[in-house]
């Protein structure tokens, strides 16, 4: 009786795909259907958001004084406002306002948040000092406060809701950045690496980096929602983006005067903005479960 | 313990004058001036003698650091002088006439999104997977989509223009606080339904609440005592910080439902390029902030015994 049988020869090997970790992500992304549907809805929007000139039937300035608070009818699918002006065609425009803010104010936030927080993490001593204690200052603010007083400081307008955002959103960013990079510099697989010989800006790129963009992107696609509704709130407070160029919140804020009589107005705004954040998250929660699967409970 | 609260109120008392020195310098930095404010309500023009000399009389005329420094004097006697739009009236009196709006308005929004938060969220923890746990995701959801202005202002479409139950606005009377409350909940709703279930179910895999079932310990037990209270004290950290914001009044829900409360005169105060008033209240709101985490780190040290006071590394 034999003890060890002979290892079967091997015949054939079938060459093994090696995906990259972002196709992994594609594939588990794609297993949630919520989020593609999400995914469809906001890429849709997008277009609208892009093309609004062109799908617009009517524009969004324009008053037509004998359809003034004109309920939904062929004509006007959504109503026609207090000036008499398409809802529709202003609730597309609007998207234009929403996306602008909600992506580019995520981009401006990682643009100032990363840098700063990986250096602060990286360095450490008094540069790391320095910039918690102002993290600490600026986030013990109420944040909507911080916003309302920059934006009477800076006005009305959708570069200003911009940067009133970006200078009080770096600061999660750079936080989650620092967090991060302190426990990252500690990993095993980092000491491992050390320990074999790499150098610091080895580490930096091939580690650090990679390891710290997961979290990262998954905070930006959780962040445009929250700054979608920042931009409705501010603008609902008529401090966000000035008449006559058309904003959700900003509708929303000026039809909320007419809620008694003609609901109508506002009813489509309010629901369009609830629909996009939700979509939003949708999408954000499926990034991050297809990111970083160790996250899912 | 004593030494470390002696250093978290030095640490906030340096986040009180930083805050108070960015909104001071923010506030100055706003175009226009309270006079110009009133001229233009009035739609009259103030002739430049009488706005020098109304400068003059309430400090204005003097560099932007003195006047920091003149009103930090007197800020830390709690005197804030007196309003530059309500005339007559101290600025303290406003707080003290507005604050108790906000504050009922807040510990409601709290009683209420207790119950319903954390109901849906034990139940959730205690069945997971069954009605109760869907409910408590879809309600979670729906908060988190919806912006709370947009909610208040459907809820007011539906209930107070169509049906007519209640009040569109005002607070004077119980049926007016049904929907400023429903509103105002959305946030505090979510994470407390969130931390809940979260919390929970983190407690019921314990190896604790394992051995006690071994043991052959009641079922009522274990939930009551092993559960419950492990499970809860995690969530004294989200709810301190929660009723701090809450009592704090709320811009939105203020406004849109006609309640006089401090959120509503912040924004009607920056408007009006109302200084002291502004100041006042951003220091107030910072001042109970800080000092709601405060507590809040210091309680939960008390019912968790793990929690040691160590210097965050």
């Amino acid at each position: 009786m034999a003890i060890t049988s002979p290892a079967p020869a091997i015949t054939s090997v079938k060459p093994m795909r090696r995906s990259s970790s972002a196709a992994l992500a594609w594939r588990r992304f794609l297993q949630r259907k919520w989020a593609v549907a999400a995914l469809i809805f906001i890429v849709l929007q997008v277009l609208m958001a892009v093309f609004a000139y062109q799908i617009a039937p009517y524009d969004p300035q324009y008053s037509d004084f004998t359809v003034t608070y004109a309920f939904p009818s062929a004509q006007h699918p959504f109503g026609a406002d207090d000036l008499g002006r398409d809802i529709l065609s202003r609730i597309i425009h609007g998207t234009r306002v929403s996306y602008s803010v909600g992506v580019l104010s995520q981009i401006f936030i990682v643009l100032i948040g990363l840098p700063i927080g990986a250096f602060a993490g990286l360095k450490g001593g008094w540069i790391d000092f320095i910039v918690m204690r102002l993290i600490d200052v600026l986030s013990s603010i109420p944040g909507l406060l911080l916003y309302i007083l920059l934006m009477v400081v800076l006005g009305a307008g959708l570069e200003n809701i911009i940067i009133a955002m970006t200078i009080t959103g770096w600061i999660g960013i750079a936080r989650l950045v620092r967090g991060q990079v302190l426990s990252l510099k500690e990993a095993d697989f980092v000491r491992a690496s050390r320990s074999m010989g790499a150098n610091t800006g080895w580490i930096v790129r091939t580690h650090i980096i990679r390891n710290t963009l997961t979290p990262v992107i998954i905070s930006m696609t959780l962040g445009v929602p929250g700054a979608m509704f920042a931009e409705a709130g501010l603008s609902f407070l008529g401090l966000g983006i000035a008449p006559p160029t058309p904003s959700w919140g900003q509708m929303i804020g000026i039809y909320q005067g007419f809620v008694r009589t003609w609901p109508h107005m506002i009813l489509y705004p309010a629901l369009v903005l609830a629909i996009t954040m939700l979509a939003w998250i949708i999408l954000g929660d499926g990034v991050r479960d297809a990111l970083d699967p160790n996250i899912r409970s | 313990m004593g030494r470390y609260i002696i250093m978290r109120l030095a640490g906030i008392v340096g986040v009180l004058l930083a805050v108070s020195f960015i909104t001071f310098m923010l506030m100055k930095a706003v175009p226009a001036g309270p006079f110009d404010i009133m001229a233009v309500n009035a739609s009259k023009s103030i002739p430049d003698e009488i706005k020098k000399s109304l400068e003059v009389k309430y400090g204005l005329d003097k560099p932007v650091i003195v006047q920091y420094l003149l009103f930090m004097r007197n800020a830390v006697r709690l005197d804030f002088g007196y309003s530059f739009y309500y005339q007559g009236q101290t600025v303290l009196q406003i707080l003290q006439n507005q604050w108790p709006y906000s504050i009922q308005l807040g510990l409601l929004t709290m009683g209420f999104s207790i119950i319903v938060g954390m109901g849906l969220g034990i139940g959730a923890a205690m069945k997971q997977g069954s009605w109760v746990d869907y409910l408590g995701t879809g309600v979670s959801l729906f908060c988190l989509a919806m912006p709370s202005f947009v909610f208040a202002i459907l809820l007011q479409i539906v209930f107070a223009v169509k049906l007519g139950w209640v009040p569109t606005g005002g607070w004077d009377s119980p049926q007016q606080w049904v929907l400023p409350v429903l509103a105002n909940s959305l946030g505090p709703v979510l994470v407390l339904q969130r931390y809940t279930r979260a919390s929970m179910a983190d407690v019921m895999r314990s190896n604790y609440v394992r051995t006690a079932r071994a043991k052959g310990m009641k079922e009522s037990r274990v939930i009551f005592i092993h559960i419950f209270k492990n499970a809860l004290t995690p969530i004294v950290t989200v709810g301190g910080p929660m009723l701090a914001g809450l009592i704090t009044g709320s811009f939105f829900i203020e406004s849109i439902f006609r309640i006089p409360g401090i959120g509503m005169f912040w924004v009607t105060a920056i408007q009006n390029r109302d200084y002291p008033l502004i100041m006042a209240t951003t220091l107030a709101w910072t001042a109970i902030i800080s000092f709601t985490y405060l507590i809040t780190d210091l309680i939960y040290a008390l019912i968790d015994p793990r929690v040691a006071f160590v210097k965050e590394k």
